[in-house]
């Protein structure tokens, strides 16, 4: 095994890979509330993928979340992990399966770093050994430094502590996690830092992640697909960040992704993915590289005149030319 | 002709002794095997089972109220009007059903144990973050898992606490518990009472101060022990 794969190799062996995830006509009706937390929800999220729940307040997003793992009880419908439907499993062994990861952490304070994140294969019934050595790995996989584990929560700080639940919650190596705002309770700089490590740890470890968030600049830098809920649960559209941006469904989307999607695509385009104009002999401007997004390099090139910039390709030569009637092209394409 | 003296012998005192000093230590070494340390041991034993039999019923009426709330009420009702009942007040309801015995001793010490203990658990378990539980929950752990393994944990200094002050109430009611049992420190103290001679019942009162206040320490340190997430420099 290679450390590109290290952190599939301890899983409980039920769930080698992901799993995909299927809510069908999923509906929860309060007792008591006049209208249903959802209506009818219905929603596939392929094996691997970032599903990113986003909606204003009370949409039912975290409702939607808690009834996969079941700490709520849908009222009819069905969700349905890797093929085989929740409701017929019990609650608790469903959980140990799921990992699940809070806005709060909610990290015990009584335990240390690394019987914290050996909860779950605690409860799974693991060697110790087996246990030591998946602690020290997971801990290294969300860059903490080894000498945290002796330590307690509240010898952390809050950016410590959100990494420390996500170590948690990929313990056992669940199949499927649930993050609920994980990075909404601390700084932006801290918030960005995190989301990163997310996209580096799930290039690594390749996940079915519902990821919960109020935020859609957040939705889109973390989603392979987005669903944005309205009141009620109403899946409102479900799409790539690419697709929601550049044909909202209605007019509620389009408020919500705010009036500057443009720019919020351009984000997610590199320079390398655009074909770009051929060197020959223009005036060469301010340098950027294939990795470059659209945006800052349309903020490049307004702010230098709009002549073409030359692209490097990272090896000290021009790759090529982009123009703003290019950037304009690929605003049009799809 | 030998009369016997008019003044009986009273025995060979010490000098202090037979002038009625206030305290004598030499007193309390000669009377340390014949009274004092067997109270002293009967005293320790009177509050030992009285925590014991008080921390176990208040145990279990917390976790019956932690799962269901609407108990706590009626068990803080019940529990505060066993506390406020005068102690001699208590001991002359229980002769009539337990006798002069040590069951009336301890009926009416574990019955004041109850409303601290009960309140101290209870409000330990309550105390644990919503955030807490909810990522134990999220994670699969049982009800019972949730209790034993993080509840109970977090709510220990609170129970603890609750310990203390439940030991120190206690160790000083058990003197009373001489006016129906033959046993503990109350007994050299109300004996001490009824003489003019002051050295029995300082000595045994003295001793009481010193069991209450060793057992609250050794409680101190027992919490230290068992939860170190909560020392200096740990809870930032």
């Amino acid at each position: 095994m290679t450390s590109e794969h290290i952190a599939q190799t301890e899983g409980p062996g039920a769930y080698p890979q992901a799993a995909p995830l299927e809510l069908r006509n999923v509906r929860k009706q309060y007792p008591g509330a006049t209208r249903p937390a959802i209506e009818d929800l219905s929603l596939t999220v392929p094996a691997g993928e970032i599903c990113v729940l986003v909606g204003p307040s009370g949409c039912g997003k975290t409702t939607a979340m808690r009834l996969v793992n079941r700490m709520i009880d849908l009222t009819s419908g069905d969700i349905l992990l890797d093929g085989q439907s929740v409701l017929k499993r019990k609650g608790s062994e469903l959980r140990r399966e799921i990992g699940y990861a809070i806005q709060q952490v909610g990290l015990f304070p009584h335990h240390t770093i690394a019987q914290n994140v050996a909860t779950v294969p605690r409860l799974l019934g693991w060697d110790r050994g087996r246990i030591d050595r998946r602690v020290s790995e997971l801990l290294q996989l969300v860059s903490l430094p080894p000498e945290v584990a002796d330590r307690y929560p509240a010898q952390l700080s809050g950016g410590q502590r959100q990494r420390v639940g996500v170590a948690r919650a990929l313990a056992a190596d669940p199949p499927l996690m649930l993050m609920d705002e994980p990075f909404g309770a601390v700084d932006p700089i801290t918030r960005a830092r995190l989301q990163d490590e997310l996209l580096r740890l799930q290039r690594r470890v390749r996940k079915t992640i519902v990821f919960v968030t109020h935020d859609i600049d957040e939705a889109i830098k973390l989603g392979d697909r987005i669903a944005i809920l309205r009141d009620g649960g109403v899946l409102a559209q479900y799409a790539t960040p690419d697709e929601l941006l550049a044909a909202p469904a209605d007019d509620f989307v389009a408020e919500f992704v705010g009036a500057d999607r443009g720019l919020k695509r351009l984000a997610l385009t590199r320079v390398g993915d655009v074909e770009l104009l051929p060197v020959a002999g223009a005036t060469i401007a301010a340098s950027v590289g294939l990795d470059t997004s659209l945006r800052d390099a349309l903020s490049l090139l307004l702010s230098d005149g709009s002549r073409p910039l030359a692209v490097s390709d990272g090896n000290g030569v021009v790759a090529g030319l982009l123009s703003l009637e290019l950037i304009s092209q690929a605003m049009r394409r799809r | 002709m030998s009369q016997a003296p008019v003044i009986p012998d009273f025995g060979r005192g010490s000098t202090c002794e037979r002038e009625n000093g206030t305290f004598c230590l030499d007193w309390v070494g000669k009377h340390w095997h014949d009274k004092l340390g067997p109270a002293l041991l009967q005293h320790l034993l009177l509050t030992g089972i009285a925590l014991g039999v008080g921390f176990a019923i208040a145990f279990m009426l917390a976790l019956a109220a932690h799962r269901r709330g609407w108990l706590a009420t009626p068990v803080v009702l019940a529990t505060g009007l066993l506390y406020t009942i005068p102690s001699l007040a208590l001991f002359q309801l229980l002769v009539p059903l337990t006798g002069l015995s040590r069951v009336t001793a301890e009926i009416a010490l574990v019955s004041y144990t109850l409303l601290i203990l009960f309140r101290n658990v209870l409000t330990g378990l309550a105390g644990v973050p919503a955030e807490v539980r909810d990522a134990a929950n999220g994670m699969g752990l049982t009800a019972r898992q949730l209790l034993w393994r993080v509840e109970l944990p977090l709510a220990l200094p609170a129970i603890v606490a609750g310990l203390r002050i439940a030991t120190v109430t206690v160790i000083s009611l058990a003197t009373v518990a001489a006016f129906v049992v033959n046993e503990g420190l109350g007994v050299p103290i109300l004996e001490g009472l009824q003489l003019t001679f002051n050295t029995e019942m300082i000595a045994a009162g003295a001793l009481a101060v010193a069991l209450a206040l060793a057992a609250d320490g050794l409680l101190v340190l027992l919490q230290r022990a068992l939860t170190p997430w909560t020392r200096k420099g740990v809870s930032a």
